[in-house]
């Protein structure tokens, strides 16, 4: 496949949402073939910074935003690009209301079961958008 | 009996860099100071939310003074807030601080390592540094 996949958590340090997103993303770049999916910093969207543009505008983009402000979304559409998948860890956490991470940053086993369910709804999407794009 | 009155509190702002350690650095050293160091004297937001939010977010900075904690020399936090919120009081750059101070950066983005801590103590002492600098100042 001539195309990444680009997986853009969001930078969210208030709640443990956006840790949950953002390790499920390291999860699933390094539990899958790590040559064809990659992520890069949200913040360098927001500097114009050309290298992180042009990754998402020729590539596929699937963002995982940590609660409904959708900031990973919102900052990739305002690079110009639409999304190819949004996710959203507070979805995830809905069907899963038992699982209550420890912390912040600190997950513990909870937390990172959470980050398990969302890595692997991640790899389906994954291969399902690599499968439209074959 | 002022310090009752006492209401002024920082703004932090890390980069929150996913792609590279230094991120995952701002992040822990950030929390520090929120959550132990100086938790009554600073508050956060989400980068990210200058671009995603609305009119409130985006006056943090107004609100707020504030320091930027950036993962690498390309700034993306002190920039974003300069030109989405307002100018930051101090801008600390990781790269620059662990280069200073004889420190590696950490190796691995998902997870710090017990040798990891050293930095994040530098990091956050210094955030705190900085905030106790601010409020001192008034």
């Amino acid at each position: 496949m001539a195309k990444k996949i680009v997986l853009l958590p969001c930078s969210g340090i208030g709640k443990a949402y956006g840790e949950i997103g953002r390790q499920a993303i390291y999860e699933a770049v390094g539990d899958h073939r790590p040559a064809e999916i990659t992520t890069t910093c949200l913040a360098k969207l927001m500097i114009d910074d050309p290298e992180a543009k042009q990754l998402i505008h020729e590539n596929i983009v699937i963002t995982v935003d940590g609660c409904a402000r959708d900031c990973a979304r919102k900052n990739v559409e305002t690079a110009g690009k639409k999304v190819d998948k949004a996710l959203r860890v507070i979805e995830i956490f809905k069907d899963h209301r038992d699982l209550k991470p420890e912390g912040v940053l600190e997950l513990g086993e909870p937390g990172f079961k959470l980050v398990h369910i969302l890595a692997e709804k991640l790899g389906r999407e994954i291969d399902c958008l690599e499968r439209k794009e074959q | 009996m002022l310090e009752e009155f006492k209401q002024v509190k920082v703004g932090i702002i890390p980069c929150n860099g996913e792609e590279i350690g230094e991120g995952t650095l701002t992040r822990f050293a950030c929390r520090r100071v929120l959550d132990t160091l100086r938790p009554h004297d600073t508050v956060t937001i989400c980068l990210p939310l200058f671009i995603a939010g609305d009119k409130g977010e985006r006056n943090f900075a107004k609100a707020f003074p504030t320091i930027t904690v950036d993962g690498c020399e390309k700034r993306c936090s002190q920039k974003s807030t300069e030109r989405l919120s307002g100018r930051p009081k101090h801008a600390i750059v990781i790269s620059e601080l662990l280069k200073e101070h004889g420190l590696e950066p950490p190796q691995s983005r998902q997870a710090l390592e017990e040798k990891d801590q050293a930095a994040v103590d530098l990091v956050a002492e210094e955030i705190a540094r900085k905030v106790d600098e601010i409020l001192e100042k008034g």
